[in-house]
């Protein structure tokens, strides 16, 4: 297992340099001059030198990365231009909206999705199973974004039970923070469920065809037992590396979706950071958010070595 | 006959549906070159944000303009920025598959590597990098969802590559003194193809909803280009005063995606009777 692990590691460790590097072409190899894209095109070409040189364009862009990815690891991301702060700080005041959405869209998926396809592979070919399988044919094809507009035209616009967006923020307490990020989760959250319901079926119908679930129900183990310790157990790889997609979905999700509720959050800041300009902003947030995906997919990783001894091996 | 026999009704069912929806969205989408009920661009300040009509199907947009004529034209926005971008996804991932089964060794391990990285940037993320370099338009949204596209792609061919080329078929081409280029070409592709048209079949509706959400977003399709995405984006504003500018757009997203999944479901069963 330590062995597992440790390549695992490695790869992850190898992966993360490529995303740096890739970010860091994108930002300053792609557009040939960083500097003249901040200042603009009309700006004199002494303000451009001296800017280059501040920002340090003019050393190599070997040692332009190196120096780069250095701060980064040390959590230095550079300094925003539009609001004078560190790039790091601004990513941490934003977390509190942006991580409680995705904790709660990832709750809402996981609990409405692993059941709902269980259910599905149970009763499969039977009336519930279609039923399952049209929802979750309609889940996918709505996207989250109109959901959310929907569900905004519903409980604002009609019923006027909730504010149609903003954030009223955690310091009046838990429930006043929860409120705002409800609609938006649910709208991220069931719409990524869907995805995640077929998997499930699909998972738990392959194992449902093994021979040992036929012994054990022949042995006379009750169903509860046969789909719950049995089945379900061995149906968890493809049901986690679904998930682990999904998740990895819900961070992009969640910049959608707090453009639909004005929160907030990481997402509408490197929007902003956009139409401002804010170059350091916008490659702090990617760097950020692709290596959190990275995370999580590491993470799906070791977790197959945990749920099944035969990965480890390979 | 014996593997038609065995396709679910449903599946049949399923998969008429999907196209009929899919052959609806491409009728639609050619008929906006040569007919649009009213011109998608055309603006009027008296008909501004109107319910349906017998005029105006769909209703009207903020300035006048009528929507049906404009879901209609937004069609062949998705279906470009769509076509184009699995594409690029495909073209690329297959390439980078090819390499990385056939040579192996340290090549594949860091192609595999890159493809780990590259899936930390789902299209969002891309398009919020490049926007913020380049303008944002159409090819930023095509370029952004490809390039999300390409593990895929390079997964599946890599796996096809790793399994045929052990294969007794290609090691007698070889004795026969086939070259790599001939191997490649002619013996292992057109073998893997079957999986990665499916691929291709199920990451076209995917693609078509990301470039709804990054037109939305403001970094895909710019305005007065109709698309589903952008129109979404202006009806928000709106919702309490004309709620069809937002219900009409959201519903062509829905119906073609759910037309195309249906599709593509129905040609995995066709194509590929494993994985069904």
């Amino acid at each position: 297992m330590r062995r597992y692990v440790l390549r695992r590691v490695a790869a992850f460790a190898a992966t993360l340099l490529f995303v740096s590097v890739l970010v860091f072409a994108v930002v300053r190899i792609l557009p040939g001059d960083p500097a003249m894209l901040i200042l603009g095109i009309e700006s004199s070409p002494e303000t451009v030198a001296r800017l280059r040189h501040s920002m340090g364009l003019d050393r190599p862009l070997v040692v332009q990365y190196v120096d780069w990815l250095g701060r980064a690891v040390r959590g230095d991301l550079g300094i925003s231009i539009q609001y004078d702060v560190p790039v790091g700080r601004l990513i941490v005041s934003r977390l509190p909206v942006t991580l409680p959405l995705m904790l709660m869209a990832a709750v809402f998926m996981l609990s409405a999705a692993v059941p709902l396809g269980l259910y599905a592979a149970t009763r499969h070919r039977r009336a519930g199973d279609y039923a399952a399988m049209i929802v979750s044919q309609l889940g996918i094809a709505v996207p989250s974004f109109w959901s959310g507009l929907l569900l905004i035209l519903f409980f604002s616009v009609h019923l006027g039970w909730v504010r149609a967006g903003g954030f009223e923020g955690w310091a009046s307490g838990l429930w006043p923070g929860l409120r705002s990020l409800l609609l938006p989760a649910v709208a991220l959250g069931f719409f990524q469920a869907a995805v995640l319901v077929r998997a499930t079926r699909s998972a738990v119908l392959d194992v449902l065809r093994e021979d040992y679930v036929r012994t054990a129900r022949a042995k006379g183990v009750g169903e509860r037992t046969v789909i719950g310790k049995h089945t379900l157990r061995n149906a968890l790889i493809p049901i986690v590396t679904v998930a682990g997609i999904q998740l990895g979905q819900l961070v992009a999700g969640s910049i959608v979706l707090e453009s639909v509720f004005a929160l907030p959050g990481l997402g509408r800041l490197a929007l902003g950071a956009i139409s401002a300009r804010d170059l350091p902003v916008v490659q702090g947030v990617t760097l950020f958010v692709a290596s959190s995906i990275v995370l999580i997919n590491f993470a799906v990783d070791v977790a197959y070595g945990f749920l099944d001894p035969r990965i480890r091996y390979e | 006959m014996s593997s038609r026999r065995r396709l679910r009704p449903l599946r049949h069912l399923t998969f008429v549906l999907g196209a009929v929806i899919t052959l609806a969205l491409l009728a639609t989408a050619a008929l906006s070159f040569v007919y649009t009920p009213r011109d998608p661009l055309a603006m009027s300040i008296t008909g501004r944000l109107q319910g349906p009509s017998a005029a105006s199907p769909f209703g009207t947009d903020q300035y006048g303009r009528d929507i049906l004529s404009r879901v209609m034209t937004g069609a062949v926005t998705s279906i470009a920025v769509g076509v184009i971008a699995v594409s690029i996804g495909a073209a690329v991932g297959v390439v980078i598959g090819m390499l990385s089964g056939w040579i192996g060794g340290w090549l594949d391990e860091a192609f595999m590597r890159l493809i780990d990285a590259v899936q930390g940037f789902p299209a969002i993320l891309s398009a919020l990098l490049f926007t913020a370099v380049f303008s944002p338009g159409m090819v930023v949204s095509m370029v952004a969802i490809g390039i999300a596209f390409v593990p895929a792609f390079a997964r599946l061919t890599r796996s096809s590559f790793l399994e045929l080329r052990e294969r007794e078929f290609v090691t007698a081409a070889r004795a026969l003194g086939a070259g790599d280029a001939r191997l490649v070409l002619r013996h292992i592709l057109p073998n893997s193809l079957a999986p990665l048209i499916v691929q291709a079949t199920t990451s076209f509706p995917v693609a078509i909803l990301a470039e709804a959400a990054l037109a939305y977003l403001g970094l895909g399709t710019q305005p007065p280009h109709p698309s589903w995405g952008l129109m979404l984006r202006d009806a928000q504003s709106f919702l309490s005063m004309n709620p069809w500018f937002a219900l009409f757009p959201g519903g062509a997203i829905a119906v073609t995606v759910l037309g195309l999944n249906l599709l593509g479901d129905g040609l995995r069963d066709l194509l590929d009777p494993k994985a069904a």
